[in-house]
C-alpha cells in the first residue's frame, strides 16, 4: 500500500514539475482526454487515424530501408536486391513500405470520401479540408519520388513520361524539364535528388502540415454523420450534450480499427505483396534501361484517375491542364457546396446522384488508366471525364436546387 | 453499486490485457527492425576466413594480411625471438598469463601460438587501435630493447608473443584471432581449430 | 441512401475486375510451381549451373544461401559444402560467392547480338508460366542464327540449350489460328519427361525470383494469428468502456 503510493505521489511530482514548464497536462486534456467528439461516428471515421498510423509505419520503414538503399543509378536496383535477399528481414521491411505506400492511398481515398459524404469541408472546417489537399498533394509527389528510386523500368519511364509533361508548359516548358531533372534525359542526378525529397523533405513536409490539420480540426470540433455542430448544444459544464471524450471512447474504438486494418494489412503483405503487379509492378523487376522502352507504360493505380483524364484530352497542354485542374478543383469544394446541409442524410436527390456518378466515373477512370487506350476506351474516358467534372462544376447549380430535408437538433 | 465496482475491475482487467497482448505484439514487431542491423549474408562473406600461404614467410619476418578489415600480422619467428619471449620477466609484464587478454584457449601458452615459430595476432594496438610497428632488432627503440612491437601514437610496447609491457598505456596483450592450419603450408585465420 | 452507394461501388469493381482479366494476348501454358519441392529445387539448381549458367548470370543468389535454402545439409543442418562445390561450382571460387557467368557482357553482345541477361529475377518480371512455355515452344527455322526460333518470344537470340532432351520440333501447316508445334527430332527425353525437367527449372527459377518467399508465407501464419487473438481483446476492451454511451 505504501509503496503504491510513494509511486503515485512521485509521479504526481515528476507531471507537476513538467507541467510548471511545458503544457504537457493541458496539452493531454484539450487534444484527448477532455476533446469533445461526437458520439456517432460510425465506420467512415477511422480513416484520419488509419491514416496517420500509416504516415508513421512508412516514416520508420523507410528510415530502416534507408540504412542499406544506394541512391546512385549504378547501385540502386543491386541494393534493394540486396535488401530483399541478404539483409536480415530485408524483404519484410520492403514489403511493408511497398504495401504501406498502397495501403496509404486507399485509407486517404476513403478518408476524403467521407468529407464528401458528410459535407465535413463546409464552413467552419474549410481550412481542415485545405490543409488536407495539400497534404494529399504532398503525399502524390512523395509516391511519385519514391518510386524511382527502386530504378526499375517502370520507374525510369514513368518518371520520364511524368517529367515530359512539364515540357508542356508554354516558353519555359523545356527549361523547367531540364531543371527538374538535372540532367538532358532522366538520368542518376535525377534519382539522387528525388531520393533527398522524399527521405528528407516532403516527410518534413508532411509532418508539419498534418500537425497543422490537427490542430485546425480541434480548434472546430469533428463533423458526424448527421452533420449537426454538437457544440450548439452544451450541457451545464461547457460540455457538448452529443460529445465524448476522445478518450477513452474513440482511442479504444480506433484500436479495433487499427487491429483489423493490421489484419487487411498483413494479409496482403504476407500473402499478396505484388498484388498481381498492382502494388509491385512486373516491369520492375528488370533494371532501369533508357535504351528500351515497356511494352505498356502506366503509373501506379492510385494516380490511374488522374492519368486516364490525362489521356482522354487529344493536346497534350489541354491534357496537363484537364489533369490538373481534376485535382485542383477539390480545392473550391467548400464554396462550390451551396447546400445548406452539410450530410448526406439529409441532402436532396441531386447530390445523391450527382456523387454516385461521381464515384462511378472515378473508379472506371481509375482502370482505363491502367489500360492501353483504344478508340473505344478513349471515348469511354472521356465521357467520364465529362461526369467528373460535372459533379463539380454544375454543383452549385444542383446544390441549390436540391430539396434538403429538415436536419434534427440531436444527433441519431 | 456492485455491478459498477465490477465493471471497474472489468475494465482494469481488460486493460491491463491490451497492455500485455499489445507489448508483446510491439515486442515482435521490433524484432525485423533490430534484427536487420545484423551483419548481412554480404557482410558474413566478406568477413570469411582468410587463407595465407605461410611456406613463403621468410625467418624473422613479418607479414600482414585482412581478415574483416582489420591487419593481421603473421610473423615467423626464428629459435632467437622465441627464447628472449619465453626468458622477458613476468616483472616485467602486465598480462604474462594472458588472463585478461583475448586469445583462443589454444593460443593461451608462453608463445601465444598453436605452432613455435608462426605467431599470429590482431595487429591492433589493445589501447585505442592503431597498427603497432615491427621492432625486431635488439636496441631498435633503446638500449633495453630485445626486440617486439611498438604502437607509435602513444608509445605501446609489446613483446615477442605480443605481451604487453608494463608502464604503458594499453591495457592487455595484442589479441589472437581463431586461426588453423591445413597442412604445413596453409594457415587459415576466422576458423579456430 | 447511402448504402446504394457502396452497393453501385461494389458492382463497378466488379465489373472492372473482370475486364481487367482479359488483358492477356498471349496463351501461356500454366506452371504448377511448388517451391516447397526441395528435390525439385535441387535438380533445378543442377540444370541451371550446368547448362544456364555459362551465359546467364544469377548475380543476386549466393551458393551458400542457396544450398541453405533448398535444404543442400547434413542432418544436423550444415551445408553440404563439397556436395554444393562438386555438384554445382563449375567455376570454382568461394561457396559465399555470387553466381556470375563466364561470359563477359562484350563477348555476350558479339557472340549473340544481346548480353544474354541475367535471370535472377526473371521469374518475378516474365512470370512463370511464360518461362514455362518458353522453354518448350522452340522450333526450326533455319533463317535464324542458331537454327531456331521461339514461339513466346519471336526472334530470340538464343539457342535451344535444351535441343538434346526435348529433340527439335518443327512447326506444323495445320491451324492458322493457333501456332501448333510438332517433333520432327527425337531428343532424349519424351514430352512428358521433359515437361518435368523444365518444371524442375522453373521451380528453381522461381524460388531464385524471391528466395524468402516460405519464409514470409510461414511467418504470416503467425502474425494472423496474433493479430486475432489481439482483436478480440481489443474489441472487448471498446465494448466495456463504450457501455457508458447511450
Amino acid at each position: 500500500m505504501e509503496k503504491e503510493s510513494l509511486l503515485k505521489y512521485g509521479v504526481n511530482e515528476l507531471k507537476s514539475w513538467i507541467d510548471k514548464r511545458f503544457p504537457l497536462t493541458e496539452l493531454w486534456n484539450d487534444h484527448v482526454a477532455k476533446y469533445y467528439a461526437p458520439k456517432n461516428l460510425n465506420f467512415w471515421y477511422y480513416f484520419g487515424a488509419l491514416s496517420m498510423f500509416v504516415l508513421v509505419l512508412q516514416i520508420i520503414t523507410g528510415i530502416w530501408l534507408t540504412m542499406n538503399y544506394n541512391p546512385s543509378a549504378e547501385g540502386a536496383f543491386d541494393s534493394i536486391e540486396y535488401i530483399m535477399r541478404d539483409v536480415p528481414f530485408g524483404w519484410l521491411l520492403r514489403y511493408m513500405h511497398s504495401t504501406g505506400a498502397s495501403f496509404f492511398f486507399i485509407v486517404v481515398y476513403l478518408h476524403m470520401f467521407r468529407a464528401m459524404l458528410y459535407g465535413s469541408y463546409k464552413k467552419p472546417r474549410e481550412l481542415i479540408w485545405i490543409i488536407g489537399l495539400l497534404i494529399y498533394l504532398c503525399l502524390m509527389i512523395e509516391a511519385f519520388f519514391g518510386y524511382l528510386l527502386p530504378w526499375g523500368q517502370m520507374s525510369f519511364w514513368g518518371a520520364k513520361v511524368i517529367t515530359s509533361l512539364f515540357g508542356a508548359v508554354p516558353f519555359i516548358g523545356d527549361w523547367l524539364m531540364e531543371i527538374i531533372r538535372g540532367d538532358f534525359n532522366v538520368s542518376g542526378v535525377t534519382l539522387n535528388r528525388f531520393f533527398a525529397l522524399h527521405v528528407v523533405a516532403i516527410p518534413l513536409v508532411l509532418l508539419g502540415l498534418v500537425v497543422a490539420h490537427i490542430i485546425s480540426l480541434h480548434e472546430v470540433g469533428s463533423n458526424n454523420p448527421d452533420g449537426i455542430e454538437i457544440k450548439k448544444l452544451k450541457d451545464e459544464n461547457g460540455i457538448p450534450k452529443d460529445g465524448i471524450a476522445f478518450h477513452p471512447y474513440y482511442t479504444s474504438k480506433d484500436a479495433v480499427g487499427l487491429v483489423f486494418f493490421l489484419i487487411l494489412f498483413s494479409l496482403v503483405l504476407f500473402y499478396f505483396p505484388t498484388m498481381g503487379g498492382y502494388f509491385l509492378e512486373a516491369p520492375n523487376f528488370d533494371p532501369a534501361n533508357s535504351l528500351v522502352t515497356p511494352e505498356h507504360i502506366a503509373p501506379v493505380w492510385y494516380f490511374t484517375p488522374f492519368y486516364a483524364i490525362l489521356r482522354a484530352i487529344p493536346d497534350k497542354l489541354a491534357g496537363v491542364i484537364a489533369m490538373g485542374v481534376s485535382v485542383v478543383i477539390f480545392f473550391f469544394l467548400p464554396w462550390l457546396d451551396r447546400s445548406n446541409v452539410k450530410s448526406i442524410r439529409y441532402r436532396g436527390i441531386y447530390y445523391k446522384i450527382f456523387l454516385t456518378l461521381f464515384v462511378i466515373s472515378f473508379v472506371i477512370l481509375g482502370w482505363l488508366g491502367m489500360e492501353v487506350p483504344t478508340p473505344e476506351k478513349t471515348l469511354l474516358a472521356q465521357i467520364c471525364s465529362l461526369i467528373y467534372f460535372s459533379f463539380f462544376f454544375l454543383m452549385p447549380i444542383y446544390t441549390t436546387l436540391d430539396k434538403n430535408m429538415t436536419v434534427p437538433k440531436r444527433l441519431t | 453499486m456492485n455491478s459498477y465496482k465490477m465493471n471497474l475491475n472489468r475494465r482494469k482487467f481488460l486493460s491491463y490485457t491490451t497492455a500485455a497482448v499489445g507489448g508483446i505484439g510491439m515486442a515482435f514487431a521490433s524484432v525485423p527492425f533490430i534484427g536487420s542491423w545484423l551483419p548481412s549474408a554480404k557482410a558474413k562473406a566478406l568477413g570469411a576466413p582468410v587463407e595465407v600461404d605461410i611456406s613463403q614467410i621468410q625467418e624473422g619476418q613479418k607479414i600482414t594480411v585482412a581478415w574483416r578489415g582489420q591487419p593481421v600480422f603473421i610473423v615467423n619467428r626464428t629459435q632467437e625471438y622465441l627464447n628472449i619471449a619465453r626468458s622477458t620477466s613476468n616483472e616485467q609484464l602486465r598480462d604474462p598469463n594472458s588472463n585478461e587478454s583475448l586469445q583462443p584457449e589454444y593460443a593461451r601458452n608462453d608463445v601465444r601460438s598453436i605452432k613455435d615459430n608462426i605467431l599470429v595476432l590482431i595487429g591492433l594496438c589493445t589501447h585505442l587501435g592503431c597498427v603497432p610497428l615491427y621492432k625486431p632488432k635488439m636496441g631498435e627503440l633503446d638500449s633495453s630493447w630485445k626486440g617486439g612491437f611498438f604502437c607509435p601514437c602513444h608509445g605501446s610496447k609489446f613483446d615477442f608473443s605480443g605481451r604487453v609491457f608494463k608502464g604503458v598505456p594499453a591495457p592487455t596483450n595484442l589479441s589472437v584471432p581463431p586461426h588453423k592450419y591445413v597442412g604445413t603450408s596453409r594457415l587459415i585465420i576466422g576458423e579456430g581449430s | 441512401m447511402f448504402k446504394k452507394n457502396i452497393f453501385v461501388f461494389l458492382y463497378t469493381i466488379l465489373f472492372s475486375s473482370l475486364a481487367l482479366s482479359s488483358g492477356n494476348h498471349l496463351n501461356l501454358d500454366k506452371a504448377n510451381v511448388n517451391v516447397k519441392d526441395y528435390a525439385s529445387l535441387q535438380r533445378g539448381a543442377k540444370i541451371y549451373m550446368t547448362t544456364c549458367a555459362t551465359c546467364h548470370s544469377l548475380k543476386y543468389v549466393r551458393y551458400k544461401e542457396m544450398a541453405k535454402q533448398i535444404e543442400m545439409v547434413d542432418s544436423s543442418g550444415d551445408i553440404l559444402v563439397d556436395v554444393v562445390k562438386d555438384g554445382l561450382m563449375y567455376s570454382g571460387g568461394k561457396i559465399t560467392n555470387t553466381v556470375l557467368s563466364a561470359l563477359s557482357e562484350d563477348d555476350g553482345e558479339k557472340w549473340f547480338g544481346k548480353s544474354p541477361p541475367d535471370l535472377s529475377l526473371v521469374a518475378r518480371s516474365r512470370g512463370v508460366d511464360w518461362i514455362y512455355t518458353y522453354l518448350r515452344t522452340f522450333y526450326k527455322d533455319d533463317s535464324k542464327l542458331w537454327g531456331v526460333n521461339n514461339i513466346v518470344f519471336p526472334d530470340v537470340a538464343m539457342p535451344h540449350v535444351l535441343l538434346n532432351y526435348q529433340g527439335l520440333k518443327g512447326l506444323s501447316e495445320e491451324n492458322s489460328h493457333h501456332i501448333n508445334l510438332k517433333l520432327i527430332q527425337q531428343g532424349s527425353l519424351n514430352e512428358k519427361e521433359y515437361d518435368l525437367m523444365v518444371l524442375d527449372l522453373v521451380n528453381f527459377l522461381s524460388y531464385v525470383g524471391e528466395p524468402h518467399q516460405v519464409e514470409r508465407k510461414k511467418m504470416g501464419v503467425y502474425v494472423l494469428i496474433f493479430l486475432s487473438i489481439l482483436l478480440v481483446i481489443v474489441y472487448l476492451l471498446k465494448r466495456e468502456y463504450w457501455k457508458d454511451v447511450k
